[in-house]
């Protein structure tokens, strides 16, 4: 029947698994055409693509893990500069503190010199004039105890050296009699 | 319609001429096969698939559109899925052979469910035939490359006692560079072939019943019901057989790639 059909149409007889060689060589070129285009200008970019997108992800990450680092560096830095400023301030608390117990101590001793130099200037004073007072009282008494004396005897001593005599003596046994 | 389905039911049963349509230039010519039905088609294929992806990858960017996202997956795909897992790391090279591969058959198989067109380029035993040369004659190469020319002897002398080697080596010879080809280009032929031989006996067959006697109607429609059913079943084989091809030549140059065993 198939040979009837065949016969029929003048067709030659083909056997399926016998290649035709027309086929064969349509089939080389547009393969090779889909290949060359394809792995030319299609495949390649799609590598990169794929690279680039790798790349922009862990371009990122890493990007971000280099911020982090940095933050963390300056906070570090930050609160090294923190804990050193607060040293220093300390430090110049300290020295400040001690700065004002030295002034008040030099200010005290300075007082208290200066109010021994003026308690030693009263007493010296004190004593010059004490001291003048008993010469000026001396002379005094010497001259009131003689009027006293000459009016109390009621005639005027003649001799008056003798009467300084006198009354000179007389205060030295005073003077005796009072250290005694 | 009934001088439609008179002539094709004059046709049946389907046979192998069936497959070998007149020529388009020069017009109804059985003996010229420049420019017919099968090479339109190849051309169409190869055509259609550069457009895409030439279309699709003008301008890429780091986020994907629709367009862009579809034929990077399709690259991905086989690019991680087959060449990495086959043949690991290296496999990378291999990918975009591996991926035109893929798509050429992928697309030339799929011509076998398109309404109007139904046919196959793989269905002729040349496409087949010459992508298995390619691979065959490229796993041989990778091979010789990277063992030189003790290449052949590691692929075909297993890691086997001494004693069973005489039995071994033919059997090796015979099937590593004798029928790799062969089953490579003929599992798919013979998938295309049987898948539009499947759709024509039932499609024809039905006019064939409905001629024969108007009674055997119901059995007519259930035999194009079933030409449906069979358009899905070989859609799944069109899938298959791409993968199936691509896989097992990745698998060669594994092979070939891969240090003594």
């Amino acid at each position: 029947m198939i040979d009837f059909y065949l016969a029929a149409e003048g067709a030659p007889e083909h056997n399926p698994i016998v290649p035709v060689w027309q086929e064969i060589v349509v089939g080389t070129v547009a393969f090779a055409v889909l290949c060359f285009v394809l792995m030319k200008f299609v495949f390649p970019m799609m590598e990169k693509t794929f690279a680039a997108r790798v790349d922009a992800i862990e371009g990122g990450i890493k990007r971000a893990e280099a911020a982090q680092a940095e933050a963390n560096e300056l906070l570090e830095q930050y609160r090294t500069q923190l804990a050193e400023a607060r040293t220093e301030a300390a430090r110049i608390r300290d020295e400040a503190r001690a700065d004002a117990e030295g002034i008040r101590q030099d200010v005290l001793a300075k007082a208290r010199e200066e109010s021994d130099r003026i308690i030693a200037a009263g007493n010296e004073q004190l004593a010059a004039q004490r001291e003048s007072i008993v010469r000026e009282l001396r002379s005094e008494v010497g001259t009131l105890a003689v009027d006293l004396a000459s009016k109390i005897v009621g005639e005027a001593l003649a001799d008056e050296a003798r009467t300084r005599g006198t009354v000179e003596r007389f205060i030295a046994d005073l003077d005796t009699a009072g250290r005694r | 319609m009934i001088g439609q389905s008179t002539v094709l039911a004059a046709a049946f049963p389907p046979s192998v001429e069936d497959f070998y349509l007149p020529s388009i230039l020069p017009w109804g010519a059985h003996d010229s096969y420049w420019f017919t039905k099968i090479t339109v088609l190849v051309w169409v294929a190869v055509a259609a698939i550069i457009i895409f992806f030439l279309v699709s990858y003008r301008k890429p960017q780091l986020v994907p559109t629709k367009k862009q996202w579809i034929a990077e997956s399709l690259y991905g795909f086989v690019r991680n899925n087959i060449a990495v897992d086959m043949i690991g790391p290296q496999g990378v090279r291999f990918a975009p052979y591996l991926t035109s591969l893929f798509l050429f058959i992928l697309v030339n198989n799929f011509f076998g469910i398109v309404p109007l067109i139904q046919i196959s380029p793989m269905s002729h035993i040349a496409f087949p035939a010459v992508l298995a040369v390619i691979s065959y004659v490229m796993f041989i190469w990778v091979g010789i490359k990277k063992h030189g020319i003790a290449y052949f002897k590691h692929a075909v002398m297993p890691n086997a006692p001494a004693g069973i080697l005489p039995l071994l080596i033919p059997i090796e010879i015979f099937s590593n560079f004798l029928v790799r080809p062969f089953s490579l280009a003929v599992r798919l032929f013979a998938n295309m072939f049987a898948g539009h031989m499947l759709l024509l006996v039932f499609t024809l067959g039905g006019f064939a019943m409905i001629n024969a006697n108007v009674l055997l109607a119901p059995i007519s429609v259930l035999s194009w019901v079933l030409t449906i059913a069979i358009t899905f079943l070989e859609f799944m084989v069109i899938c298959l057989q791409a993968y199936v091809f691509t896989v097992l030549t990745a698998s060669y140059v594994q092979g070939s790639l891969a240090d003594e065993h």
